[in-house]
C-alpha cells in the first residue's frame, strides 16, 4: 500500500543522519590527523600504526582472553542450568526464567557495584573467612574479580539463549531416540546437544560481544590500572582527548566483532546444515 | 548412572545456587542501604538515614529528574517514530525494507561504546552543546531501532488487506492507521515502549559520552561516586531495583490477569 509506504521516508533521513553519518565520522577520524578543525583533513595511517605497540597489543590480547574465559565459564554454568529449567513443568519454567531474566534488566553499574562490598579486603566474604580464621584473600582488583563480574552480568543471556533452543526442541525426537534403543547419555550427546548448539552459539555472541567491549566492569572490579580495550577507548576520548586514535581503536574493535559475528553465523549455518544432512538416509 | 532421586536433588541444589549467585549481591546491596553506619559489611541497626541523605542531595535529585524526564520523552518519541516506521516498512518494497532493517541492526549489533563515540563525534561536529538535549537525542536514536524490531513481527502477522478494507469502507488513511492497524499491533507497541523506557532509564555508556556541562543521569552519578564506598549509592540503587522489578512484574503478570478477566466474562 503506497500511502503507508511513505511512512518510511522520514526514517530514511533519520537513519542516514544518526546511524550512517556517525559511523562514517568514526572512520574519518580514524584515518585523519589531529586538529583538522578547518575541514582540512589530512589523511593518515598513523593512528593504526600507533596501535601496533606492545602496550596496546597486550591490552587487546588481555581483552580477548578475559572475554573468552568469561564465555567459556558462562557455557559451563549456563548449559546445565538451562537444561534443568527446560525439563521442569511449564509453570515452574516460566517462574524460573523470570527469575533468571530479572537481573538482566537491573542497571549494570548497580549490579557491578554490588560486588565491591562483597569482594573487598574487608568485604562480606573476607569477614566470613575471618570468623573461621582464614584470610583475608585479596579478590578486588584481580582478574578473578573482573571475570566474576562479567560472568555475573552476562550469564543470564547465555541461560536464556540455551533455554530457548532446548525448550522449542521437538520432544518427539528425544522419544524416538529412546525408542530406537539409545540410553540417556547417547540421547543427550547425539540428539539433544547437537540440536541445542544454535542456542549455545547465539549465547556466545550475546556474552562475548559485551564482555570484549565493556569498560565499567574492569573499572569497578579491576581498579584504575586494569586496562581492557573498552577502557583504552574511554581513556582516549575522556581523559587524553586523542579522538583520532580513539576512533582507530574503536574501528579495530568493531572490525574484530563483525568478523567474529560473521564466523559464528557461518558456524551456525554449517552446524544446522550438518545436522539436517546427517539425518538423511 | 546417577539415580533419578539424586538427579532431582542435584538439580534443586544447582538452581538454588544460581539463584543465590544472582540475587545475594543485590540483596546485600539493598539490606545495607538501611544500615545505621557507613559500613557495607557489619550491621549496626536499621536506619533510613541514607535515604534522607539521598533526598537532601541536590545533585542526586537532579540526576533522578534528568533520568525520568529523558526516559519518558524517549519512550514517547521513539515509540511513535518506531511504530510509524515499522508500519511503513511492512508496506514498502523489499529492497527498502531490507535496507532499513540492515542499517537498523548496526546500533543493535555494535558495541554500545562504538555507537556512543559515533554520536559524540556527530554532536561535536554539528557543534551542539553537550547536555540534556544531546542525551535525549542520543537516547531516542538508540531506542528507536529496538522499537522497530519489536513492532515489526506483529505487523507480519497482520492481514495485509485489512487497512485496504477499512479504506474501502470509507476510512481515511489516518483513520485506517489509527483505528485499525495500531490497535491490532498494540501488544508489540507496548513492549517496544517498555523496552525503550528501560533502556533509556538504565543507560550509562551512551549518556556518559554524549552528555556534559554537569548534566548527569543516575548511571553517570553512580559511576562518578562509586569509587568510594557510599551507602547513598546503595539507597539510590535500591530505588532503581525496585522500580525496574515493579515494571517487569507488571509486564509479566498483566497478561495473566487479562486472561483471567477474559475467562471471567465468558
Amino acid at each position: 500500500m503506497k500511502v503507508f509506504g511513505n511512512l518510511v521516508k522520514p526514517y530514511l533521513f533519520w537513519m542516514t543522519a544518526f546511524i550512517v553519518v556517525p559511523m562514517l565520522l568514526i572512520v574519518l577520524y580514524a584515518f585523519t590527523k589531529h586538529g583538522n578543525s578547518v575541514m582540512a583533513f589530512q589523511f593518515t595511517f598513523d593512528n593504526f600504526g600507533k596501535f601496533i605497540d606492545p602496550v596496546f597489543i597486550k591490552v587487546m590480547l588481555k581483552s580477548m582472553q578475559v572475554a573468552i574465559i568469561t564465555t567459556v565459564v558462562c557455557i559451563l554454568i549456563g548449559y546445565p542450568i538451562a537444561y534443568i529449567i527446560a525439563n521442569v513443568n511449564e509453570r515452574l519454567q516460566t517462574l524460573l526464567m523470570l527469575l533468571v531474566t530479572i537481573p538482566m534488566w537491573i542497571n549494570m553499574l548497580v549490579r557491578t557495584y554490588a560486588w565491591i562490598s562483597i569482594l573487598s579486603d574487608s568485604g562480606l566474604i573476607n569477614s566470613f573467612l575471618a570468623m573461621i580464621n582464614v584470610g583475608p584473600i585479596k579478590m578486588m582488583y584481580t582478574d578473578f574479580a573482573v571475570i566474576l563480574g562479567m560472568v555475573y552480568n552476562f550469564l543470564p543471556f547465555m541461560i536464556l539463549s540455551i533455554y530457548t533452543s532446548l525448550a522449542k526442541m521437538d520432544r518427539a525426537l528425544i522419544h524416538a531416540s529412546y525408542d530406537l534403543g539409545a540410553n540417556q547419555r547417547q540421547t543427550f550427546l547425539r540428539v539433544i546437544f547437537p540440536l541445542s548448539l544454535p542456542g549455545v552459539i547465539s549465547g556466545v555472541t550475546l556474552v562475548f560481544l559485551p564482555a570484549v567491549s565493556t569498560f565499567i566492569i574492569p573499572k569497578f572490579l579491576g581498579g584504575g590500572q586494569y586496562m581492557l580495550i573498552g577502557n583504552l577507548i574511554e581513556n582516549q576520548f575522556i581523559t587524553v582527548g586523542e579522538w583520532n586514535f580513539g576512533s582507530a581503536i574503536s574501528l579495530i574493535m568493531a572490525m574484530i566483532i563483525m568478523l567474529s559475528m560473521y564466523l559464528t553465523r557461518r558456524m551456525d549455518k554449517d552446524i544446522v546444515a550438518e545436522a539436517q544432512g546427517g539425518n538423511k538416509w | 548412572m546417577v539415580g533419578s532421586k539424586n538427579r532431582v536433588v542435584l538439580s534443586v541444589v544447582l538452581i538454588s545456587l544460581i539463584l543465590v549467585f544472582f540475587y545475594a549481591p543485590i540483596a546485600s546491596l539493598m539490606v545495607f542501604s538501611f544500615n545505621n553506619s557507613r559500613s557495607l559489611t557489619s550491621w549496626a541497626g536499621f536506619s533510613t538515614q541514607w535515604y534522607s541523605a539521598l533526598f537532601e542531595n541536590r545533585e542526586m535529585m537532579q540526576a533522578i529528574w534528568v533520568t525520568v524526564i529523558v526516559a519518558l520523552l524517549t519512550t514517547v518519541i521513539s515509540t511513535v517514530v518506531g511504530t510509524l516506521t515499522a508500519i511503513g516498512i511492512s508496506k514498502s518494497r523489499r529492497i527498502i525494507r531490507e535496507l532499513i532493517i540492515n542499517v537498523n541492526n548496526f546500533p543493535i549489533l555494535n558495541p554500545e561504546i562504538v555507537t556512543a563515540i559515533g554520536l559524540m563525534l556527530l554532536f561535536s561536529s554539528l557543534q551542539i552543546e553537550k547536555g540534556m538535549i544531546t542525551m535525549l537525542l542520543a537516547h531516542i536514536i538508540f531506542s528507536t531501532p529496538y522499537v522497530i524490531l519489536t513492532v515489526l513481527p506483529k505487523l507480519r502477522n497482520l492481514d495485509p488487506d485489512i487497512a485496504e478494507a477499512a479504506m474501502d469502507l470509507g476510512a481515511t488513511p489516518f483513520q485506517a492507521l489509527w483505528k485499525v492497524i495500531v490497535p491490532l499491533i498494540m501488544p508489540g507497541v507496548i513492549s517496544g515502549a517498555l523496552l525503550a523506557f528501560t533502556m533509556s532509564f538504565d543507560d550509562f555508556v551512551i549518556s556518559y559520552f554524549v552528555s556534559g556541562n554537569g548534566v548527569k543521569n543516575i548511571s553517570i552519578l553512580v559511576y562518578t561516586m562509586s569509587k568510594r564506598i557510599n551507602p547513598t549509592i546503595n539507597a539510590l540503587s535500591t530505588i532503581l531495583v525496585v522500580i525496574i522489578t515493579v515494571v517487569l512484574l507488571i509486564v509479566n503478570l498483566a497478561p495473566l490477569f487479562k486472561k483471567k478477566e477474559l475467562r471471567g466474562t465468558e
